[in-house]
Order: C-alpha cells, then sequence, then structure tokens
C-alpha cells in the first residue's frame, strides 16, 4: 500500500517536473521566435497554464485527498467557485508582496502579476487540489509535524521550494553583468520554478530516506 | 578577571575601533608624494647635449611663453556630452562652430574618481592624481602646498584673477591679485553664482594687468545635483555659458595685436555628472569632461570634425606649464598635449617634450627604488640620447628633409616614453602600506575571534565572561610572541623602502600594540583551550542545537551571513541598500507568520501537541541542568512564548498586532520610493526629487509640517511636560529654520525671497536639543544616584532619546522628515504589537534593530558612494565652517538612522530588565558582534581586492562608511555599558 503510493507520488511528480520541461520547448514549433528569455510573458502563461491543468488533472485522477464523500452538484460547484477566488485571491496577495519587495508599482505590471500567478500556479493551487479551500487545513499542514500523508509532506516541500526558489532568485538582479536573465522578472520566475522542479524530486526523496520516522497520524 | 557581557564587547569594539583606525592609515595613506616645493633642484634641466666635444647647445634656460594671456574658464560638472553631444549642438552654436571650423583643439579630459571637485581642482594645478583621503578632506580645504601651476605662475611674477567657487582661494591663498569667491553653499542657487563671476567679466576682459584669469561657474553642478542633467534648466544654462564664452573669446581676439605673442582660451570641466546629476563616482558621464583650447595660434581645422581625441585630466597642468613658460610641476603625472604647441619649430617641440620626460622621470626616480629597470624610463633615456645627435645635426646646419624626419621620430620615441612613464607614475599613487593594514587586520581579526568564542558564556543568563587574563598575561607564550613580533617590527620597518605609517610610530606605542595583540592571542588560545575542555564531557544534547531555531533565527543567521559575503561584490556594495531592504522585508513576513501562528495555535493547538511541546522542554531544562550548563535564554523565551500564547492578547489588539508586519512592509515600501539609492537605479524618479524640485514647495511644506507633527505625538508620550513643551517649541522652531533658508514656505507669506542662512533659528532648536538631552542626563543620574527607581531611567533614556530625535528633524532635509516618522512608527508597533507579546530574547531583538538600523541607513538617502554624504547638515546653525561641531553634525545626519535605531534599543531592552535582567548587556554585546564580523570580513575582502578595478570608486567608500560606523558604534556601546553599569550596581544593593 506504502510503497505504491510513493511509486504514485514519483510518477505525479516526475509527470509535472518533464510538463515544465516541455513548456519550454514544445511552444517553440508553434510559436515564432519563441524563448524562454525572449518572450518570457509568453512562456510565464503557458507555463501557468499547462502545471496548472496538469495539477488539477492529477488531482482528479489520483484522488490524493482522501476525501470520496458524495457531495451534491450544487456543494462542488461552489467548491469550485471558492477554490476560483482563493487562487485569484493568492495571486493578488503574491503580487502586492512582490511590490512590497520592491517591484515598481505602475511599470511592468503585467510582469509582476503574471509572476504572481505563476507562483500561485506553483503553491496554491496544489493545495487547493489537494486540501480543497479549506484553510484550516492549510493551517494544519503548514505547522510543524502537521503533515497527515506522504502527499501533503511533498505539498510542503515543493510549496517552500518554489517560494525560496523565488526568494534566492531575487540575489542576481542588482549585479551588473547586463545579462538578459537579469530583467525583471526573469531570475525571480526562472528561480521559482527551478525551486519547484527541485521540490518534485526532492519530495519523494525525501519521503524515502525518512520512511522510518514518517508516521502518520490517522485522522 | 570576570567582565560583563556588555563591558566585554564595549572593550572589544574600541580595540576594534583602533585596529580599524590602524588599518585605515595603511589603506589611504597621506599625502604620499608630497614635498616642499622649491627645493634645491629648482633649475630645469638644459636640452640634451650633443654627443662628441665642440658643439653645445645654448638652450640652457626654460623656454618663454607662447601664450600672452591664458583665460581658464572651468564650468563645474560640464559633461563632454554637453559640449560635443547633440545638447552642445542646440545649446552652444558658438562654441560648437569654433570647434567644427575655428582655431582650437578639443579632447576629452578624463578625471580619475573620486569625481569631486576639490580633488579635481587639485590635479588639474598640479597635474597630480591626490589620494583617496582627500575627500575626506575636503570639508576644509587647507592651502595647497605641492607644488602647482599657480604657484609657479605667481613665483614668475604673472598676475592672477580668479572668480568663482571660493575652494581655490582657500587652496590658494594670496595667490590672486583679484578674486572674488562664491561659496556653493546653497546648492539649489542656480543663477546668483554664475552671476557673482559674471558681473566682473565685462571689465577685466578691457583691462590689461592681468595675465592668466581663472573663471569657475558652479551654476551647472547646482542645478545637475538638484534636478539632474535632462532638466530642462540645463540648455539655457549652457546657452549662458556659451554666451560668456563668445565674449571672452572675442574680446581675446579683439586684443591681440600684430607684434605680441596670442592668448589661450581653455574651456574645462572638473568632472561630469552621473544620470542623477550627483557626482563622485566613476560612471562615464562622471569622468568624462570636454577640454578645450582656443587660440589664433592655432592652425584652422582642415578636414572632417572627428571624435574628440582622450586625454588625462593631468595632463593641462604640463600643457599649460609650458605654454605659460614656467616649470612644470613637480609631482605632475601628466603628458604635454602635443598639438597645443604643435605650431611651434621642431626644436622647440622636442625642448618642450625633453622638460615633461625630464620632470616625470626625476619624479619616478624619486618613488621608485629600482627606477632604472622602468621600461618608460629606458625609453627616455634613449629618446634623449636621440634628441642629442638630433641637436647635433641640427646645430650642423643639416639638410632640414631629412632632420624634419629623424625629429618626427624623436618625437614619437618621446611622446612614447611620457605614455609609459606617467602611467607607471599612476599606478604608483595607489601604494598601500601593508605592514600597518597588516597589524590592524590582526588586531581586528583576534578581536572577533574572542567576540564569537565568547557568544555562548556572553549570551548566558549571568551574561558573565571569564577573561584568563592575569594567567596568560604571564605564560611564557605571552613573552614569547612579544618577542617575535617585536623582532618582526624591527625586521620590516629597516627593510622597507617605501613609507609605513606603523613604523613612524614611537616605539613604545608600537610595543604597547605587539603586547596587545599577543594578550588577545593568549586569551584566544586559552578561551579555545576551555571550550575543548568543556566539549570533553561526555553529555552532548542535541536537542538543543537543532530544534530551538525557529524560521526568525535561520533568517538571523543567513542574513548576517549572506549580507557579509554579498559584500566581495561590487555590485552589492553598490546596491547595499537593496540587501537590507530584502532582508527586512522577509523579516517582517517571517515575524507575520510567527505572529499568525502563535494566534491560531491558540485555536488550534490540541492539548497533546501542546504538552509534547512542553515535555521537550522541560527535557531541555532537565538536560541542561545535569550539565551545570546555563539554559540559553532562547529556550527560556521559548517555553514562555507557548505559554504565553494562552494568555495572548485579546479582541482589536489581536488584529492590530496580526497586521503590524503588514504596515510595516508598507511603511519600508513607501520610504523605499523616497529616496532612490546605489547606482543601477538611482536615475528612476522618486518622491523625494519630486519633493524637492522648485514647483512642489507648498506640497514639501505641508509633508513637512505634517511630519513635525507626527514626530510630536509619536515622541511626547513617554516625556516629562517640561520635554514635552520643550519639543512643541523645538520641532516650530525645525520647520522656522526650513522656512528662512529657503526650503519651505510658510502659508502666510509666499513671496517673500529673503534667503538666510537661518542661524538664529538653528541654535534656537539647538539650545532645546541641549535642554531635552541635559534633562534625560540628570534624571538618568538621579536614577543611579538617589532612586532606584527604574521609570525614573527609562524616562531619561527616553528624553536622551528624543533630544537625538529632534536633532535629527534639524539636520535631515525637509523630504527627509517622513523617515524620521516612520522610523518611530515602526519602532513604536514593533515594540507594543510584536516583540512584547512575542517575548523575544534580547540577542533576537537586538539583531532586528540592528537591521531595521541599516535599512534605515539607506533609506533617509545614503548610499555607499561619497556623494550622497548631506555636507550641508555640517552647516546648520553655523556662521562659516567650524570644523569639530560640522563633522559631529555630519556624522549625527548620516549616521542618524542606524543611531536612533541603537538608542531605541537600549530603551526597550532597559524597559525589559524586569523580565531578563542581563538583557541590556546581552543586547550590547549582540550589537558589538553584529558590527565586528561585517567590519572584519569586509578589511580581509578589502585587502584581497586593492587591484580591483573599483577600488577606489566602490570599496574605498565603503571601507570608510564601515569605519566611521565602528567608532560610532564603539561609542554607542560605551553608552550601553553605562546604563548596564548602573542597573547592576542596584541589583547589588
Ligand atoms: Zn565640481
Ligand atoms: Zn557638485
Amino acid at each position: 500500500m506504502r510503497d505504491a503510493e510513493v511509486r504514485r507520488l514519483w510518477a505525479a511528480n516526475l509527470l509535472c517536473a518533464a510538463s515544465v520541461v516541455l513548456t519550454a520547448v514544445v511552444p517553440a514549433f508553434f510559436l515564432d521566435g519563441f524563448t524562454v528569455l525572449g518572450t518570457h510573458l509568453t512562456w510565464l502563461c503557458v507555463c501557468s497554464v499547462c502545471v496548472g491543468t496538469l495539477n488539477v488533472i492529477l488531482c482528479l485522477v489520483l484522488k490524493p485527498s482522501l476525501s470520496p464523500k458524495r457531495s451534491s452538484l450544487g456543494n462542488k460547484i461552489s467548491r469550485f467557485l471558492k477554490c476560483c477566488i482563493y487562487f485569484f485571491m493568492s495571486c493578488i496577495l503574491f503580487h502586492a508582496i512582490i511590490v512590497l519587495y520592491g517591484a515598481p508599482l505602475i511599470e511592468s505590471v503585467t510582469e509582476t502579476f503574471l509572476f504572481a500567478v505563476l507562483l500561485s500556479t506553483f503553491t496554491t493551487l496544489q493545495c487547493l487540489c489537494m486540501l480543497g479551500p479549506n484553510i484550516q487545513a492549510w493551517i494544519r499542514v503548514f505547522s510543524k509535524n502537521g503533515a497527515t500523508s506522504i502527499w501533503e509532506n511533498s505539498l510542503q516541500i515543493t510549496t517552500i521550494c518554489s517560494i525560496l526558489g523565488a526568494w534566492f532568485g531575487a540575489f542576481p538582479i542588482p549585479l551588473d553583468w547586463d545579462r538578459p536573465w537579469q530583467v525583471w522578472p526573469i531570475s525571480c520566475s526562472l528561480g521559482a520554478t527551478f525551486g519547484y522542479m527541485a521540490g518534485l524530486i526532492i519530495a519523494p526523496l525525501w519521503i524515502h530516506w525518512n520512511r522510518k520516522q514518517l508516521t502518520y497520524k490517522s485522522r | 578577571m570576570r567582565l560583563r557581557s556588555g563591558v566585554l564587547a564595549a572593550g572589544c569594539l574600541l580595540l576594534q575601533a583602533l585596529g580599524v583606525a590602524i588599518f585605515l592609515r595603511g589603506f589611504f595613506p597621506l599625502a604620499v608624494r608630497a614635498r616642499p616645493r622649491g627645493g634645491p633642484r629648482g633649475e630645469s634641466p638644459p636640452e640634451p647635449a650633443p654627443p662628441g666635444p665642440g658643439t653645445v647647445s645654448n638652450w640652457t634656460k626654460i623656454p618663454p611663453p607662447l601664450f600672452k594671456k591664458v583665460v581658464i574658464v572651468l564650468i563645474d560638472a560640464l559633461r563632454d556630452d554637453f559640449v560635443f553631444g547633440s545638447k552642445g549642438k542646440q545649446f552652444m552654436p558658438y562654441t560648437t562652430q569654433v570647434i567644427e571650423k575655428g582655431t582650437s583643439y578639443s579632447f576629452i579630459a578624463e578625471a580619475k574618481p573620486p569625481t569631486v571637485t576639490m580633488p579635481r581642482i587639485k590635479a588639474l594645478m598640479t597635474g597630480s592624481i591626490p589620494g583617496f583621503i582627500d575627500v575626506v578632506v575636503n570639508l576644509n580645504s587647507p592651502a595647497l602646498l605641492d607644488d602647482n601651476l599657480i604657484w609657479q605662475a605667481k613665483t614668475a611674477g604673472k598676475r592672477i584673477i580668479f572668480y568663482g567657487d571660493d575652494t581655490w582661494v582657500k587652496l590658494f591663498p594670496k595667490h590672486f591679485v583679484e578674486y572674488d569667491g562664491t561659496t556653493s553653499f546653497f546648492v539649489s542657487d542656480f543663477t546668483e553664482v554664475d552671476d557673482n563671476v559674471t558681473r566682473h567679466l565685462d571689465r577685466v576682459l578691457k583691462r590689461e594687468d592681468w595675465d592668466l584669469l581663472i573663471l569657475h561657474y558652479l551654476g551647472l553642478d547646482h542645478i545637475g545635483h538638484v534636478t539632474g542633467p535632462n532638466s530642462p534648466l540645463v540648455g539655457p544654462k549652457l546657452r549662458e555659458m556659451d554666451n560668456i564664452l563668445k565674449k571672452i573669446h572675442i574680446s581675446l581676439l579683439s586684443k591681440e595685436g600684430e607684434a605680441s605673442l596670442p592668448s589661450l582660451l581653455v574651456v574645462c570641466g572638473d568632472h561630469g555628472m552621473s544620470e542623477t546629476g550627483s557626482h563622485g563616482g566613476s560612471s562615464e558621464g562622471e569622468v568624462h569632461t570636454p577640454l578645450l583650447f582656443i587660440s589664433s595660434a592655432f592652425e584652422k581645422r582642415s578636414g572632417p570634425l572627428t571624435q574628440p581625441e582622450l586625454v588625462q585630466q593631468t595632463d593641462l597642468a604640463s600643457t599649460l606649464a609650458v605654454g605659460l613658460g614656467l616649470p612644470i610641476s613637480r609631482n605632475s603625472v601628466g603628458n604635454l598635449i602635443l598639438p597645443v604647441v604643435g605650431g611651434k619649430t621642431m626644436r622647440e617641440q622636442l625642448r618642450f617634450l625633453h622638460l615633461n620626460g625630464f620632470q616625470l622621470s626625476r619624479l619616478l626616480e624619486e618613488n621608485t627604488p629600482a627606477y632604472e629597470k622602468d621600461p618608460g624610463y629606458e625609453q627616455f633615456k634613449i629618446a634623449e640620447k636621440s634628441h642629442g645627435n638630433w641637436i647635433k645635426l641640427y646645430l650642423e646646419g643639416n639638410n632640414s628633409e631629412i632632420l624634419m624626419n629623424l625629429g618626427k621620430k624623436v618625437l614619437k620615441q618621446y611622446l612614447e616614453a611620457l605614455k609609459t612613464l606617467s602611467s607607471s607614475l599612476s599606478k604608483q599613487v595607489a601604494q598601500y602600506d601593508m605592514y600597518s593594514m597588516m597589524v590592524g587586520t590582526v588586531i581586528i581579526m583576534e578581536v572577533l575571534l574572542l567576540l564569537l568564542l565568547s557568544v555562548p558564556k556572553a549570551l548566558s543568563s549571568r551574561a558573565e565572561f571569564e577573561v584568563p587574563l592575569s594567567p596568560s598575561l604571564f605564560s611564557l607564550l605571552f613573552y614569547l610572541m612579544c618577542l617575535v613580533l617585536c623582532a618582526v617590527h624591527v625586521i620590516v620597518c629597516t627593510s622597507a623602502e617605501s613609507l609605513c605609517y606603523f613604523c613612524s610610530m614611537s616605539w613604545l606605542t608600537a610595543l604597547g600594540v605587539m603586547m596587545l595583540i599577543s594578550a588577545l592571542m593568549c586569551g584566544i588560545l586559552s578561551a579555545i583551550g576551555k571550550i575543548l575542555e568543556n566539549s570533553r564531557l561526555p553529555v552532548k544534547n542535541p536537542v538543543v542545537s537543532s530544534s530551538s531555531w525557529s524560521e526568525v533565527d535561520v533568517l538571523m543567521l543567513a542574513g548576517t551571513i549572506g549580507h557579509v559575503l554579498s559584500l566581495g561584490a561590487s555590485s552589492f556594495i553598490e546596491e547595499e541598500h537593496q540587501t537590507w531592504y530584502f532582508l527586512i522585508n522577509t523579516l517582517c513576513l517571517a515575524l507575520c507568520q510567527e505572529l499568525c501562528r502563535n494566534h491560531f495555535l491558540l485555536k488550534e493547538c490540541d492539548p497533546q501537541h501542546g504538552t509534547s511541546l512542553k515535555q521537550n522542554f522541560d527535557g531541555i531544562r532537565e538536560a541542561s541542568d545535569c550539565k551545570n550548563i546555563d539554559v540559553p535564554a532562547s529556550g527560556n523565551s521559548k517555553l514562555d512564548k507557548v505559554a504565553s500564547s494562552a494568555e495572548f492578547i485579546k479582541g482589536s489588539d489581536k488584529w492590530l498586532s496580526l497586521a503590524s508586519p503588514w504596515i510595516i512592509l508598507i511603511c519600508c515600501r513607501l520610504l523605499r520610493s523616497l529616496n532612490r539609492t546605489g547606482v543601477q537605479w538611482a536615475h528612476r524618479p522618486d518622491f523625494g526629487h519630486w519633493l524637492t524640485s522648485s514647483e512642489h514647495k507648498s506640497e514639501l511644506s505641508f509633508l513637512a509640517a505634517v511630519s513635525l507633527v507626527m514626530i510630536f505625538f509619536l515622541v511626547q508620550r513617554r516625556c516629562s511636560l517640561v520635554s514635552k513643551i520643550a519639543m512643541a517649541l523645538g520641532l516650530l522652531g525645525v520647520y522656522s529654520y526650513r522656512a528662512a533658508i529657503g526650503n519651505v514656505v510658510f502659508p502666510w507669506q509666499h513671496d517673500s525671497k529673503d534667503i538666510s542662512k537661518g542661524i538664529t533659528e538653528a541654535r534656537f532648536v539647538f539650545v532645546f536639543v541641549l535642554g531635552i538631552v541635559f534633562t534625560g542626563t540628570k534624571d538618568l543620574l538621579k536614577s543611579q544616584v538617589i532612586s532606584a527607581d527604574s521609570s525614573v531611567k527609562s524616562t531619561g533614556l527616553w528624553e536622551v532619546y528624543s533630544g537625538l530625535v529632534l536633532l535629527a528633524a534639524l539636520l535631515f532635509r525637509p523630504h527627509n522628515l517622513p523617515v524620521l516618522v516612520f522610523c518611530l512608527l515602526i519602532q513604536t508597533m514593533m515594540t507594543k504589537y510584536i516583540w512584547r507579546p512575542l517575548k523575544f530574547d534580547a540577542a533576537q531583538i537586538t539583531i532586528m534593530h540592528y537591521w531595521f538600523g541599516q535599512a534605515f541607513f539607506y533609506f533617509q538617502g545614503n548610499s555607499n558612494g561619497i556623494a550622497t554624504v548631506d555636507v550641508s547638515a555640517g552647516f546648520v546653525g553655523l556662521e562659516s565652517y567650524v570644523e569639530i561641531p560640522a563633522i559631529f553634525l555630519t556624522a549625527f545626519a548620516t549616521y542618524a538612522g542606524p543611531l536612533l535605531w541603537a538608542i531605541h534599543l537600549l530603551c526597550y531592552l532597559s524597559s525589559e530588565v524586569s523580565r531578563n535582567a542581563a538583557a541590556v548587556g546581552h543586547g550590547c554585546f549582540c550589537y558589538a558582534l553584529m558590527r565586528s564580523i561585517p567590519v572584519a570580513i569586509y578589511i580581509v575582502l578589502v585587502t584581497g581586492l586593492r587591484y580591483h578595478l573599483f577600488i577606489w570608486s566602490v570599496f574605498s567608500p565603503k571601507l570608510l562608511y564601515e569605519g566611521v560606523h565602528v567608532f560610532i558604534t564603539a561609542a554607542i556601546c560605551l553608552f550601553f555599558t553605562a546604563m548596564d553599569q548602573n542597573h547592576s550596581q542596584k541589583v547589588q544593593d
């Protein structure tokens, strides 16, 4: 049972990582002059959409949330709407935080907002998929020793890695190297993406190494 | 000997300040090559003697002048594109026409950083490259003692007239037969500074009784400082300058008779300006200035206009010396600009080049022991020899064709030699006194090591540290080290060829320093020994080391290390403010998370979880008890934190507490857009520039008034009644001072334009500052001597603090007053809603204070370049420049941010004493540690990077900032220790 679940986690995470890599390569065949650095905004859109859809599909297929409660259609729709609102709010919140960190307020709003969307895709969307619009559950997962399944552990790790990646991605901006990837928000979004991919790979490895200590309380 | 951690920290910082002083003295040698002028070698060399007997050259004297009159028009901050670029074509039509079609030579003169007026004037007139430290003494420019052009001209009996920046009058006192100095005190004055110069012009140009006229126009520089190079004010100013040049040129041409010598008009800039309009650094715009020679002696330009050639600014001195028939200044490293003398005969040209080369090689001889191996010197000797041959041929009356070709060859040889000589001389300016630097570094590193080794003891609840002074003082090791070091000292000092500061100190002082080094070393060794002894005890507690670290702790450690490492990259130094803003933002978010967790844990925390945590902490305590080690303060406070979350503040306070990190974040974001600093994004529009521009005076006045009222409300709540009244009057005085010097307006008098220096108003405020600080000190003394009441003491401390706030309000430019408001606001919110409820320990609070202090250093508009030091703060309330108060006021205004946060830290910690008796000691120790880590690492980095391209423009200014910061921190720590002393005495009583 446990091993099977770990294998499913591996598959899901590798799929996500592969999709990120593909978003950097595949659109070049359809769009003229597409490069991650050159047409960064397009890539941001493509990447957020792809990772987002993949996450939703994986969530529907694998059902890691272990809550197969039968619910009415109305309930489902309200949950879905709630999720959308939460996602949008998280985009706004990330945007605000990025501006507080010093991003220009008026210029390059699109860049900042798309970066916020990307970050939300890597973090909030996953949480929404796995935990639903349930703030209490989120707080539980993100407090110490709060994870109750390997999925939640993986969620913790990828979220933290994405945010840390974005954080570290800001470091090269002040350097005077005049490289194309130092333009706002490329280094940060690349940092977040690499962080996310690293998180996807680290999470199963970490679970594998700590499988002895991991004893989940039954809920 | 037992030392309390506060005393230890203060002592260590004092030693570190000593080390920094020695290091700085070695790093910035004062006037390496300043030799008194007019020594025994006043003679100029004769023409190289032709080989063989018989023929002797009759040219032994200095050649006669080439120009009768010379007018130097120095336009401050004239950038090359203002003349040669599109702006020049548009606004300087006459000059452009002269450049393109007239009899002129145009060059781009490269200024060496620091691109600040005084060192640039020195460079232009002496031809030498003044040391970096000249910038620091820029404030009071004493008379120039080096050999220079003005002095030579005066000695040769030339009559010199000067109008313009009074820096010249200070540099060359009694050199001018007539002068009118203008102070550049009011940077916002664009017209009067120049009218002051121009009003003399008509009269002087009519007269015949002068040989050298120097005009220094300041208006353009002021426009640049206030509004930047692209402002609409630049065009009219350039047009004004163009008209002046036209007037001078036409007048000079009309005076030239057939018989007499032609005259020369030189147009130059002392430095350029950056894209923001400031200067001091080494960006392209700052170092490139135009240099124009206009004279009827030159040939008309034939052929199309080419890009002006690049020359050095120092070349002007030698060229003018030749042009005026004067000896070249001895310290000059400049080359003769040959086209200027191109109209002369070959023999004369060679003669000039020989004079220049001779002077350069003389300079090299005096500065390098192995000068004979220098390639430039060798080239010069060869050129000199062929010059002799040429003269022989010339004197023999040889064919002119061959002679011309041969002469051109010699000319080329000379030019090569001059170039090599001057480049190898320029390199020598950056000679470091390595021995002094090493001594300083050793002291600093030892102190840092000692501080680091004493961390666990000093931060324990007893806050005491055992210094094994007496045993180590009598140990054999100590004496051995002293002996070895003294031997090294003697060897180094007897063998060193160059000047060494540490060797020139008296041997008693040197011995003292050696003993200090060895004592520190012994202290460190014994501390290490003790630690090893302790660690050999078998019981190890892994829980303490790992699980007691919260996110905030991790962030603080990572931030400190990351910041220190970032100092190795020049861009990170230029943009250091970004590092701090980034760190405090992250800190605020981490605090927010901590607050959320505290708040939600209360709701969520299941009893089981809570008890497990408690057990965990009890375990720590037991373990440490059985080890008989002091429980780390952080462990204690963690426990308190969990326990306290049960009675966590309720109601609106809770929500305020949750919101406060966000409010602080917003404040920081606003402040960040108030003053853009650094290099890369400094040109972006910011709120401060918008406010200071003359159209928005009423907005600025409103903002200043509101800020002053806010400051009053934020500061008064803990003051006594007398101080409250004094504070209110003082803040009123601040506003009227700003109104008097014309920064802000009173709403009821819009049009009155009488700008004064505001001496009375400023002194009025000073009286209140002193009054408030005095009341505070009186309270402090009272609390120490008479009553044991801690509330009196905290009132006293707060009053000292509010006095300093008032002083800062006076010294800050009006658009910076919001910085002060936000500083007070953030401190209030942090104290009330974050530190109190979260119960951080003293060390954490100190680090947060230090971070915020650093961020505020940049929020107030400072950067790591010298250009941003607000020198005008040193003149507040003073009639003229007075050294000591000016330095004190400037330093205070520059470091107001870190200083206010440090004093606030003291206020906060001394109110926390009831919770943790050793809080002040811990705070002092941490503060010292936070300061000494970056300074020690930075000094090592700078030593390693001393031949870096940006050493003068980026690393040296930062080094000065760091050094001054160490001195200030040492003073703060002494104050801390004094406050701590009182408390501990009281406890013992
Ligand atoms: Zn200047
Ligand atoms: Zn200036």
